[in-house]
């Protein structure tokens, strides 16, 4: 038996999406921007699949802006919404993504802007009151926070930031990667100027992903050459892609509550499980449901010998899991995420991430698993 | 045989059946993400990234580690030229392109001078190809980067890259070139040709869209770029973002069958260009745009005078053909491309490239040929410049009055 428990680095993409794709890849070649017949054909099929989103996020089609995925969105909607507007002052937390933390990082180094950082407490969660403050004090920002942390899970009150950011004419960037599809985002209500998706977090295929630019924010192209994506992204389409990310968030927004529900239920159970078999058990992060994106727990085992052994053992046992985000995994720095909430080093850190397709009898398999390996150890 | 013809194969060629085939099981069973290190999931994914790295490095006589996947060659063409620039700011800020490449380079050639950069943007001759002489003449000891393309996407010319380079080098540039149209459809050799960065596309190479590599020489001299997309660091620091895995691996099964079958392939394509070519040359008042000899062996670009070029496309409904890059083919205005070899605008307007590919059978050809012969001189009939002109009036002399 395998069980897929690393979710949040990548989905398995979801048959009804590999289907929609597939027609496409075997009937339809085309590129969008040709005139003749194959050509305009893909390009309804493109422009469908960005009113698909549209409609989902109860925005319009002009906002909705491919890209080759969530890194990309993220790049664009920093630099560009800094560069383009000659922000000087960015807002940020210790704990994104670094797809996020490096690009601001990167701008800060070059002397371009002034970075500044909300304060966390252990469970990831912001400081909204100093949150303000950095708002009041600084001259127009550019608010850079996730909607849920990818590593502990804690959600982040987006209404609340929006409102803020809103009172201060910041421009606010919600890296949603992890959220899209997870959760519904109503455009029509929510105050924030970009937004990300990458397909594989939601069941839909790699190398594709969009980014959510409100209308009253201009930028100018961060990737040039071609008038594709209404002169914003250069750059043929990649067209069965964006077939299938339109798919995919078709899908998750149509079974949400029923998904949410599923998964919900197994992080409970999973939780429930961990703490009558392994003592001195905690958790990274927020768990209350209410705080925490249900997806993802991250579980804060008992020092241990060999804690470095705990995913090479949970792996050889037939779990695939992961010490944090599968963009550093390769790494020993440890993770910034858990630093950055002051996490104990010493307690060995595994994140399980779930999707709809995980069952009860997946955490009844690990958590035997893990009981095995805690008794050998012990 | 099925209607409309397709050839139009330097905008996009349809995916081969094999590549497709190939891709699936990164659909399905093996999903993970190829960053994954600590289960079999993300080996798996990570294992057919390598393989298929390998396809694309040998295609071109590379190492593997030469290649950085990008989400296609207009990334490509952005990271390396905007990579290089950031990153050998210290030594100068010229770079020299021409005005026949892609938009892709174009346009972030633009960009960089608003950011400092000095661009030189040298002519081509009637023939499309650059003069060396010229080339040597714009280098200053403040060139960084010399950017020429290697097959043009209109008229299928070939840049004497090897010359380009040797230029390039013996004034302390790099070369970098957009193979977009000629990787996979010629052979094309980093070593041999001097390169030191290329572009190209997985979806111009009978692979999928959404996926392509950056060639970056990493010996004699080692080349570096500055990241244009941070994040986890992927692709050796090069270039964050998850791996489009399937895409990738679908990019590798194309290269492969690029290399084993390009040969033979190339030597019926252009006996079927020729044939084409010769029919089409039988209608009066027709040329050939570009150099015939320095030609990828696919594509004639063809235009016939005293023809209204938007009419003859809809005339040949059943005919997919363009009149220029599909990038720009939504804009009426003429081809840039066509007009820098000193066409008009009318007769930039009357031309059509024809893009033949692994597909296309001689029936197809033929079928394009008898349509186009048709169409043309269906236009013409109806055409008073053609009746002026076959009563021997010189067009260029009259001068015409506004009504």
């Amino acid at each position: 038996m395998r069980v897929y428990l690393d979710n949040a680095a990548t989905t398995p993409l979801d048959k009804e999406v590999l289907k929609a794709m597939y027609e496409v890849m075997d009937q339809q070649f085309g590129n969008p921007s040709s005139i003749h017949a194959h050509g305009r054909e893909v390009r309804s099929i493109v422009e469908k699949a960005r009113k698909t989103v549209a409609g989902l996020l109860k925005t319009s089609p002009a906002e909705i802006f491919f890209t080759s995925g969530g890194t990309e969105a993220d790049n664009t909607a920093i630099k560009c919404g800094i560069l383009d507007h000659g922000i000087k002052h960015a807002i940020t937390s210790k704990i994104e993504h670094h797809a996020v933390s490096h690009t601001l990082e990167a701008l800060a180094e070059e002397g371009l802007i002034k970075l500044s950082f909300v304060d966390l407490d252990e469970r990831g969660n912001i400081n909204y009151e100093q949150l303000e403050e950095l708002l009041k004090s600084n001259e127009r920002s550019f608010v850079s926070l996730m909607h849920a942390n990818n590593e502990i899970g804690t959600l982040t009150d987006i209404e609340r930031v929006g409102e803020l950011c809103e009172q201060y004419q910041a421009l606010f960037h919600c890296d949603t990667v992890q959220t899209m599809g997870h959760y519904t985002h109503d455009l029509s209500k929510l105050k924030v100027h970009f937004l990300v998706c990458a397909a594989h977090k939601l069941h839909g295929p790699k190398g594709v992903g969009f980014l959510y630019i409100n209308h009253n924010v201009k930028i100018k192209p961060f990737i040039y050459g071609g008038a594709q994506e209404r002169n914003m992204r250069g750059g043929t389409e990649n067209v069965y892609g964006i077939v299938g990310l339109a798919k995919a968030l078709e899908i998750a927004y149509a079974d949400m509550d029923e998904h949410q529900k599923h998964i919900q239920g197994l992080k409970t159970y999973m939780i429930e499980q961990l703490k009558a078999v392994v003592p001195g058990i905690q958790f990274n992060g927020e768990i209350d449901p209410q705080k925490s994106l249900y997806t993802v727990l991250n579980v804060s085992f008992p020092p241990m010998d060999m804690a470095e052994m705990l995913l090479f053992n949970l792996d050889i046992a037939g779990i695939s899991a992961s010490g944090g985000s599968a963009c550093s995994s390769g790494s020993n720095i440890g993770s910034h995420v858990l630093n950055g909430i002051g996490a104990d080093p010493n307690r060995p850190a595994v994140r399980f991430s779930f999707s709809k397709f995980n069952t009860k009898e997946d955490i009844d398999f690990t958590i035997q698993k893990i009981k095995e390996i805690f008794s050998a150890t012990s | 045989m099925k209607l409309p013809v397709y050839l139009d194969n330097n905008a996009t060629t349809p995916m081969d059946p094999r590549v497709l085939e190939a891709m699936l099981p990164y659909f399905t069973e093996k999903f993970g993400n190829a960053a994954s290190r600590n289960h079999a999931f993300g080996w798996a994914a990570e294992e057919g990234v390598d393989y298929a790295r390998e396809q694309v490095a040998q295609l071109i006589g590379a190492s593997e580690k030469e290649i950085i996947f990008t989400s296609g060659a207009t990334e490509g063409d952005n990271l390396g030229i905007k990579g290089v620039f950031e990153m050998y700011q210290d030594k100068g800020n010229h770079i020299i392109t021409t005005v026949t490449e892609h938009k892709a380079v174009l346009d972030t050639c633009k960009h960089l001078e608003k950011q400092g950069a000095k661009v030189t943007y040298l002519p081509v001759k009637e023939d499309g190809l650059i003069d060396l002489k010229e080339l040597e003449a714009a280098m200053t000891p403040q060139t960084i980067l010399v950017c020429i393309m290697y097959g043009n996407n209109e008229i299928g010319v070939i840049q004497p890259v090897k010359e380009i380079s040797a230029i390039a080098h013996k004034h302390g540039a790099l070369f970098m070139t957009d193979g977009t149209q000629a990787v996979g459809k010629i052979p094309v050799n980093v070593d041999a040709d001097g390169i030191d960065l290329m572009a190209f596309t997985g979806h111009k190479m009978y692979g999928p869209k959404g996926v392509g590599a950056l060639y970056v020489r990493r010996k004699n001299p080692r080349v570096k770029v500055t990241a244009q997309m941070d994040g986890g660091g992927h692709e050796r620091g090069m270039r964050s973002g998850t791996l489009n895995v399937a895409g990738i691996v679908g990019f590798g099964k194309a290269a492969e069958l690029c290399r084993l079958e390009m040969d033979t392939e190339a030597k019926r394509l252009a006996a079927f260009r020729d044939k084409l070519q010769s029919s089409l040359l039988e209608l009066e008042e027709s040329y050939v745009n570009g150099n015939v000899e320095h030609r990828l062996p696919h594509v004639a670009n063809i235009s016939f005078k005293y023809v209204e070029g938007e009419g003859l496309m809809m005339a040949m409904k059943d005919l997919a053909v363009s009149s220029g890059s599909a990038c720009t083919s939504a804009s009426l205005e003429p081809s840039y491309v066509l007009k820098s070899l000193g066409l008009s605008d009318d007769l930039a307007h009357s031309s059509i490239r024809y893009g033949l590919g692994r597909f296309t059978t001689e029936e197809e050809v033929d079928y394009a040929i008898e349509v186009t012969k048709k169409a043309v001189n269906h236009l013409r009939d109806l055409s008073p410049l053609w009746e002026m002109f076959k009563e021997g009036i010189d067009l260029d002399k009259v001068e015409w009055v506004e009504h």
